[in-house]
C-alpha cells in the first residue's frame, strides 16, 4: 500500500517554527525528518516516523508557497491565500530574510552578481551552510538591493517599508547594501578578525556622517553614495600615508585634542593607525581599504 | 423588472504579469450578469490597476437574480491578437435579496482562473435594489433565507418546523458534450463551474417557492449536492426544513418558547439590531403561550399541489383538529400517541433534516432508519429529465418512512440523502433517526398544550428520548428492554443508535468519542444488470457487519450509544467501500453495556484456547482502561459473544490530551475557548494487487489508513492540546481501480482542562434552570440594554489592530484606500506616503475569517446571519510536476478554495462561516499526461460574531455589570 497523495491544510495556515528552521537552513525533507527524530519528538509526541515525514513534507510544501510572498513581504501581508496570524507573518518574514554570520562575511563587499552567485558553491564548502540556504541568503541581498537601489530617502526606512523587517534586521540590511554598493573589500586577510556586527556599525556611522544624505536630505541615493567632496578630501588625506612625520604630528594633535574627552583614550593612543589607509582611490570607482575604522568611530560617536 | 443591480469595479492588485515585454499587464474588466456585459477602461501597465469605475446598473427579473451567478471576468488588453483572460471571480448575490441581509457586498475576491488558480485580488461592490413584487404567481422566492446549519440557527426562534422540503434538478453535463471535443480545457471548466452555479440558483429558487407555499420563510439544515452521473447528465438535488423563523430580539412580546425548559433560549442571547427594541412582555408564560400558534397559517396547503412539480412534498389535508386533550393523567400518554400521529399521518414524507432541536420537540427516539438501492443510469429513459431520479428518491423515502413505522414513529429526524457514483452503477441511500416528535411545533396542530406537564417532568431529566416508542409486547427487533435508569419508571433499550446530535438535556455520563466500522469488500468487475445485482447482494452484509463492529467497538468502549452515526457506502470498479462513523456516549439512562465475551471455533485446541484467554484478557483490560479514559464508572455486567475480534485491537487509543467526536459537540466537554482550527486534509492510497489481497488484509488495510490519518491529524495538531476533534468527517471515494481517496474536514478546539468540571455540573443542573425560568423575561431585556451599550463603546474606543470586528473593518479600509489614490495621483507626494505607508502595510486589509464546520463559534455570540455560501471550483492543470506533483496541485487548491470561501464572507460583512462542509472533493490524476483535474463543492453560512471576551469587556456599565456571559455553556446569571 502505497500513499500516493497526503495533504493537511488548515484554515489558519499551521507553522511548525523548529520545521520552517530546517527548511531555511536548507535541508531536504529527509534530512529534516533525520534531524527532527534525533530531537527526540517521537518519544515526546508518541507518533511514528512515517507521521513525521508526512508532516515535515506538508510543512515544506506550504513553505514553498509561501516562498513566493515571501520575496516580497508586502505581498504576505495582504494576500488571501493563506491565513497567518500576524505575529506569525512576522516570524516567517523575519527568519526568512535572517542570514548567516559566516556568510556574510563571505559575500559582503562583493558585486552581487551571476558570477558571485556560481562561487556559492564554495561558500557553501567553506562555511558549512548548505547550498540552498546559501542562494536563499544571496538572492535575498540581490533583491533587497535591486528593490532600494533607486529609492529615495533613509536606506533603513526604505528596506523596513519594503520587506518589513525589525529595526536591526533592516540595519543590517542597509550595511549589506552600503558595501555593495561601495564594493568595500572586507575579505582582504588584515580584516578576518572582524565580526559582520563590527562593519555594520561602521556602515552605519558613514551613512550618517559622510553619504550624500549626511549632506542634503532630498537627493537620489542619498544613503548609498558616499558624498563626492568628502571623497575629495579623503584624497587629500593621502599624504599620511606617505609622509611618516604627517604621519606621527596628526596622531599628537589628535591626540591632544582628544586628551581627558574620551574614556577609552590609553587604548586608542596605543592602537591609533590612520584612520583611512587608502591604497586606491580610483576616480568614480571609488575603492577604499578601510582599516579599523571602527576604532576611528569611537570619539566620534561618544 | 423587479430589480436593479449594480455593481462598480474598483481597484485590483498583485496581478500576474501578462506582457513579457514590459513585465506588466493592460487589465481591463467585463461584468457580466444574465445576457448584459459591462466593460471598464484599460488601465495600462499596471499590475494594481484603479479602475474606480462608475455603477454597472442591470436590470433585471428577481427571478435571474436568484438564478445567475454575477460573473466579473479580469482580461489583459492586447491590441493585435486576442485578450487573454486573467481570471474571473462568480459572486452568489443571493445573500443579498433577502431584506435583513447584508445591503452591499464589497471587497477583495481572488481572480481565480480554473488552470492557473488565483492570480491576483479584485476590489469589488454589489448593491441590488428590489422593488416588491406582489404578484402571487411570481416564480421567484426572494428574501427565503437558506441555512446549512442543522438546527435553529442561534439569533432566531422557531415559530413552526413545516417539514421536509425537496428538488431536484438535471442538466447536461458540458464535460460530455460534443463541443467539449473542440473548446479549451479552460472553457470547458468554466462552462461547468456556471451552469453548476446556475442549476443551484434555480434549486435554492424552487424550494423557496415550496417553502413560501408552505407558509415558512426559511429553510434550515439545507443539503444540496450533486452528482456527477457522467454521460446520463449532471443532478443537483437538495433537502432541507422549512421553518417559520423569527428574530429573536423582535419577537420576545407575542411569541414565547413554546417549551418551559429554557435551556436552550438561555444559549441564545438576542442581540438587538433594531435601535429601539421592542419592550418585552414580562407577564406569565401560560396564557401567552396560547398566542403562539393561533396565527399559523392554515391555508397555505391549499395552493402546494398545484404547483408543487414532483408531488413529493406534502400534499394537501383539511381538517386536522384533534381537538385539545384532556388533562387528567390516565390515558393521557396515548392521547397524546393519537395526537402526534394525526399530525404527521397526512404528510408525505414527515422528514426533518435538523439534528439538534428546540427544547421539547423531540419526545421519544426509536433508532436508526436507513435504505439503500442499487441503480443504473444507463437505464434512464429520459436522461435530461428529472422524473426518474424522482421517483427513485421517493421510492427510497417510502422506505424509510415504513421502517420509521416500523419503531411506532411518526417522524424522521437527521435526515440526510447521499449517492455514490462508479460509471453507470448508482447506490442511492438515506438514512435518518425514526422519531416522536411534540406536535406542538408543526404549523398544522392546532391543539395545544396537551400533557404538557407531563412532558416537561421527563423531560428536564434527561431520559425522556430514551424511552421506547414502540410497543414493549410487539417490538420491531430484538431486543433487552430495562427500566429506565434515571426515571426508572419507563422502559429503555439496552443500546442506542442515532443520526442525531445528543439532545442539549441528555443526561450523559463521561465523555464521548469518535466510534468507526470500516470495512472493505471485493466485488467482480461486470457490466451493467450483473453488476448491479453483485452489489445489491453485497449491501445487506456490508451492513450488518458495520453494525456488529460499531456494536462490538462501542462496548468495548463500556458506552451505550451512538449519536451522528453515518453510514457511508462508497462503489468502485472492483470494491465496495464501507465506513460508519458515529459518537460514542455513555446515556445514564440507559444500562451499562455488557462485556465481550469470545467463543472460540476450535475450543479443543490447547494453543489457540490460550490465544483466545489472552485476547479476553486484553478486551477486558481495554475496556476498564477506556472507562477511565472516558471517565465512565457505571455498575458491570457481562452477557455477549461474539468471534473475529481482531479489528477491536487495533484501534489506537487517542494521544493524550486529545478527544475525537463526530458531532458538534463532545458530551462531557463543556468549556471551549475560542481557539479553533479547521482543517482538511486528503489522501490517497494504492492499493498493490487488490485481487490477491484476503477479504481480512483488505480490512485491515483500509482500517489502517484511517487509523494513519487520525495519528497524523493528532500529531500536526499537538500544539493545540488539550483540545477535541469535533464533526470529523471522513469522505470516502474509490476513483479509480486500486486508488482509495479518504477526505477528511473536522475542527480541533482547544478546552480549559480545570473548569470542565465545575461547568458541566451547572449545565445539567436542573434547579438552576428552573430558577432562571422565573428571570427570562427581565433578563432578555437587561441583555438587550448590555448589548446596546457594547455596540456603541466599541464604536467610541476601539483598537486598529483588531480586524475582527466589523466597525474596525470599515474604519480600516478607506484609510488604505486613500493612500493608495494618493500614490497614483501626484509623484510629488510620493516620499510622503511612503513615510506613511508602514502603517497600512503592517496592519493587513485582510479580514480574519473563522470556518468551522460547527453551527456555533465556542466562546463568541453569532450575532447576524448573512447568507449561505455554496460555491463549487474547477481546477486543472497540465503541469502537475511543475506544481509539485498531485499533492501540492490538491494543497494549492484547497487553500484557494479555503481562500475564496473567506474572501466571499468578509465581503458580506461577515468574519465567520459556521456550518461549514465540503461534500464533494473529486479527484482525477493522469501523470503520464502530467495532468490532473479537481471538483470542489463547499457550502456553510456566512455569519457574524462578536467573542465573549469582547462583549464582557465593552459591558462595563453599571446595571450590566452583573451579567456574566458564561464561555460555553453560555449561562446567564442575575
Amino acid at each position: 500500500m502505497a500513499v500516493e497523495l497526503d495533504v493537511f491544510v488548515g484554515n489558519t495556515t499551521l507553522i511548525d517554527k523548529d520545521v520552517y528552521q530546517l527548511w531555511l537552513d536548507g535541508y531536504s525533507v529527509s534530512d529534516a525528518v533525520s534531524i527532527r527524530i534525533q530531537s527526540g519528538i517521537l518519544e515526546q509526541s508518541g507518533a511514528t516516523p512515517d507521521v513525521l515525514e508526512s508532516d515535515t513534507m506538508d510543512h515544506y510544501r506550504a513553505f514553498q508557497m509561501l516562498e513566493r510572498l515571501l520575496h516580497s513581504p508586502p505581498k504576505l501581508i495582504n494576500q488571501l491565500l493563506f491565513q497567518i496570524p500576524p505575529p506569525m507573518q512576522s516570524m516567517l518574514i523575519e527568519k526568512y530574510y535572517t542570514f548567516d554570520e559566516p556568510f556574510v562575511r563571505e559575500v559582503l563587499g562583493k558585486k552581487l552578481s551571476k558570477g558571485t552567485k556560481k562561487d556559492l558553491d564554495d561558500v557553501s564548502a567553506k562555511t558549512g551552510i548548505t547550498l540552498k540556504s546559501c542562494r536563499r541568503q544571496f538572492d535575498n541581498f540581490k533583491r533587497v538591493f535591486k528593490v532600494v537601489e533607486e529609492m529615495k530617502g533613509p536606506l533603513v526606512g526604505n528596506i523596513q517599508q519594503n520587506f518589513l523587517l525589525s529595526d536591526r534586521l533592516a540595519g543590517d540590511y542597509a550595511a549589506v547594501v552600503f558595501f555593495a554598493n561601495n564594493r568595500f573589500e572586507t575579505g582582504k586577510k588584515k580584516l578576518q578578525y572582524l565580526t559582520f556586527e563590527d562593519f555594520a556599525s561602521c556602515a552605519e556611522q558613514l551613512i550618517q556622517n559622510w553619504t550624500l544624505g549626511a549632506v542634503d536630505s532630498m537627493v537620489d541615493d542619498m544613503d548609498v553614495d558616499l558624498d563626492r567632496e568628502f571623497l575629495q578630501d579623503l584624497k587629500d588625506l593621502k599624504v599620511l600615508i606617505t609622509d611618516k612625520d604627517l604621519l606621527d604630528q596628526h596622531k599628537s594633535l589628535v591626540c591632544t585634542a582628544l586628551r581627558g574627552k574620551v574614556s577609552t583614550f590609553s587604548e586608542m593612543e596605543a592602537n591609533f593607525k590612520t584612520p583611512v589607509s587608502m591604497g586606491a582611490i580610483h576616480g568614480n570607482h571609488q575603492k577604499l581599504h578601510y582599516e579599523d575604522v571602527p576604532r576611528v568611530t569611537v570619539p566620534e560617536a561618544s | 423588472m423587479p430589480g436593479k443591480l449594480k455593481v462598480r469595479i474598483v481597484a485590483g492588485r498583485h496581478l500576474p504579469v501578462m506582457d513579457r515585454a514590459s513585465d506588466l499587464t493592460d487589465a481591463f474588466v467585463e461584468v457580466k450578469f444574465g445576457n448584459t456585459t459591462f466593460k471598464t477602461d484599460v488601465f495600462p501597465k499596471s499590475l494594481n490597476p484603479q479602475w474606480n469605475s462608475e455603477w454597472f446598473k442591470f436590470e433585471v427579473d428577481d427571478e435571474d437574480l436568484q438564478d445567475e451567478p454575477l460573473q466579473i471576468t479580469v482580461l489583459d488588453h492586447d491590441t493585435y491578437s486576442a485578450n487573454d483572460a486573467i481570471g474571473k471571480v462568480y459572486i452568489d448575490i443571493d445573500p443579498l435579496l433577502s431584506n435583513e441581509a447584508a445591503a452591499i457586498l464589497s471587497g477583495w475576491f481572488p481572480i481565480y482562473d480554473t488552470i492557473h488558480g488565483i492570480r491576483g485580488e479584485i476590489n469589488v461592490m454589489v448593491k441590488v435594489d428590489l422593488f416588491n413584487d406582489l404578484n402571487r404567481f411570481r416564480q421567484s422566492s426572494c428574501g427565503v433565507k437558506f441555512f446549512c446549519t442543522a438546527s435553529i440557527p442561534k439569533c432566531y426562534k422557531a415559530v413552526t418546523i413545516h417539514g421536509f422540503v425537496e428538488e431536484l434538478v438535471v442538466n447536461e453535463d458540458p464535460e460530455y458534450q460534443w463541443i467539449d471535443r473542440i473548446r479549451t480545457p479552460r472553457a470547458s471548466n468554466e462552462a461547468r463551474q456556471r451552469l453548476i452555479s446556475l442549476m443551484s440558483g434555480e434549486l435554492q429558487r424552487k424550494i423557496g417557492l415550496k417553502v413560501l407555499e408552505m407558509g415558512g420563510n426559511a429553510v434550515v439544515g439545507y443539503l444540496q449536492c450533486f452528482d456527477l452521473e457522467g454521460e446520463s447528465g449532471l443532478v443537483v438535488r437538495a433537502i432541507g426544513t422549512a421553518c417559520t423563523l423569527d428574530k429573536l430580539s423582535n419577537t420576545a412580546t407575542s411569541l414565547l418558547p413554546p417549551c418551559s425548559s429554557p435551556s436552550k433560549d438561555l444559549k441564545e442571547v438576542p442581540f438587538s439590531e433594531d435601535p429601539n427594541p421592542v419592550t418585552h412582555s414580562s407577564g406569565p408564560s401560560t396564557p401567552l403561550k396560547n398566542q403562539t400558534y393561533s396565527f399559523s397559517p392554515s391555508k397555505s396547503y391549499s395552493r402546494q399541489s398545484s404547483s408543487s412539480d414532483t408531488d413529493l412534498s406534502l400534499t394537501p389535508k383539511t381538517g386536522m383538529g384533534s381537538g385539545s386533550g384532556g388533562k387528567d393523567g390516565g390515558p393521557l400518554k396515548t392521547l397524546y400517541r393519537q395526537q402526534t400521529q394525526s399530525a404527521f399521518e397526512h404528510r408525505e414524507f414527515p422528514f426533518f433534516t435538523l439534528t439538534t432541536f428546540p427544547p421539547g420537540f423531540l419526545v421519544h427516539v426509536g433508532g436508526v432508519v436507513s435504505a439503500r438501492s442499487v441503480k443504473l443510469l444507463d437505464r434512464i429513459h429520459n436522461p435530461d429529465e428529472p422524473e426518474t431520479r424522482d421517483a427513485w428518491w421517493a421510492e427510497i423515502r417510502q422506505e424509510i418512512k415504513s421502517h420509521g413505522k416500523a419503531l411506532g414513529c411518526h417522524a424522521v429526524v437527521g435526515y440526510s440523502e447521499s449517492t455514490s457514483i462508479c460509471e453507470e452503477v448508482c447506490i442511492l441511500s438515506a438514512s435518518g433517526t425514526a422519531a416522536v416528535l411534540n406536535p406542538k411545533m408543526l404549523q398544522d396542530c392546532s391543539m395545544e398544550g396537551c400533557s404538557e406537564h407531563r412532558l416537561d417532568d421527563t423531560s428536564s431529566q434527561g431520559c425522556s428520548f430514551c424511552h421506547i416508542p414502540y410497543d414493549e409486547l410487539n417490538m420491531p427487533f430484538p431486543a433487552h428492554l430495562t427500566y429506565c435508569y434515571v426515571c426508572r419508571k419507563q422502559k429503555v433499550p439496552d443500546v442506542l443508535f442515532t443520526t442525531i446530535e445528543p439532545p442539549l438535556e441528555a443526561a450523559v455520563t463521561g465523555k464521548g468519542c469518535l466510534i468507526q466500522a470500516r470495512l472493505c469488500r471485493q466485488k467482480k468487475k461486470t457490466q451493467g444488470e450483473a453488476n448491479a445485482t453483485a452489489i445489491s447482494n453485497l449491501l445487506p452484509f456490508m451492513e450488518y457487519e458495520l453494525h456488529t463492529q460499531l456494536m462490538n467497538k462501542l462496548k468495548l468502549r463500556g458506552m451505550n450509544a451512538l449519536f451522528g452515526l453515518r453510514i457511508q457506502i462508497t462503489v468502485g470498479e472492483n470494491m465496495l467501500m464501507g465506513l460508519a462513523s458515529a459518537t460514542g456516549v455513555y446515556l445514564t439512562a440507559l444500562p451499562s453495556p455488557g462485556g465481550i465475551q469470545i467463543a472460540g471455533k476450535t475450543p479443543s485446541d490447547s494453543s489457540y484456547e490460550q490465544h483466545i484467554s489472552n485476547m479476553q484478557k486484553k478486551i477486558n483490560d481495554m475496556i476498564i482502561k477506556n472507562r477511565e479514559i472516558y471517565e465512565i464508572n457505571p455498575p458491570i455486567d457481562d452477557a455477549d459473544a461474539v468471534e473475529d475480534i481482531h479489528s477491536l485491537l487495533t484501534d489506537a487509543p487517542t494521544p493524550a490530551g486529545f478527544y475525537s467526536c463526530n458531532t458538534e459537540t463532545m458530551p462531557g466537554i463543556n468549556n471551549w475557548t475560542s481557539d479553533l482550527q479547521m482543517f482538511t486534509s486528503v489522501r490517497v492510497f494504492r492499493l498493490n494487487n487488490v485481487t490477491s489481497l484476503t477479504s481480512h488484509g483488505l480490512n485491515k488495510a483500509f482500517s489502517d489508513l484511517c487509523e494513519n490519518l487520525l495519528k497524523t491529524l493528532y500529531f500536526k495538531l499537538r500544539s493545540m492540546v488539550p483540545c477535541c476533534l469535533c464533526h470529523v468527517n471522513f469522505n470516502v471515494a474509490l476513483p479509480e481501480d486500486e486508488l482509495i481517496q479518504v477526505a477528511v474536514t473536522a475542527v480541533a478546539i482547544t478546552y480549559d482542562k480545570d473548569q470542565a468540571q465545575c461547568i458541566a455540573k451547572a449545565c445539567t443542573d436542573r434547579t438552576l434552570l428552573k430558577a432562571s425560568t422565573e428571570n427570562e423575561d427581565q433578563l432578555q431585556f437587561t441583555l438587550e440594554l448590555c448589548m446596546e451599550s457594547q455596540s456603541s463603546q466599541s464604536a467610541v474606543h476601539f483598537s486598529p489592530s483588531k480586524v475582527t470586528e466589523s466597525g474596525n473593518l470599515q474604519q480600516v479600509t478607506p484609510a488604505t484606500q486613500r493612500v493608495v489614490s494618493l500614490d497614483k495621483a501626484s509623484p510629488l507626494t510620493e516620499a510622503h506616503t511612503r513615510h506613511r505607508s508602514p502603517v497600512s502595510c503592517t496592519t493587513s486589509t485582510v479580514t480574519v475569517v473563522e470556518m468551522t464546520p460547527l453551527s456555533f463559534i465556542p466562546g463568541a455570540k453569532i450575532t447576524k446571519y448573512l447568507g449561505i455560501i455554496n460555491m463549487f471550483f474547477i481546477r486543472e492543470t497540465t503541469s502537475l510536476r511543475e506544481e509539485g506533483g498531485v499533492s501540492g496541485f490538491l494543497h494549492a487548491f484547497i487553500a484557494e478554495v479555503f481562500a475564496m470561501v473567506r474572501a466571499h464572507v468578509a465581503a458580506l460583512g461577515g468574519n465567520a462561516v459556521v456550518s461549514y462542509i465540503m461534500k464533494q472533493c473529486v479527484f482525477m490524476e493522469n501523470p503520464n499526461k502530467n495532468q490532473a483535474q479537481c471538483l470542489i463543492n463547499v457550502s456553510g453560512d456566512a455569519v457574524n460574531f462578536f467573542k465573549d471576551a469582547d462583549v464582557e469587556s465593552a459591558s462595563s456599565q453599571p446595571q450590566t455589570s452583573g451579567l456574566q456571559i458564561g464561555n460555553g455553556s453560555g449561562d446567564v446569571v442575575t
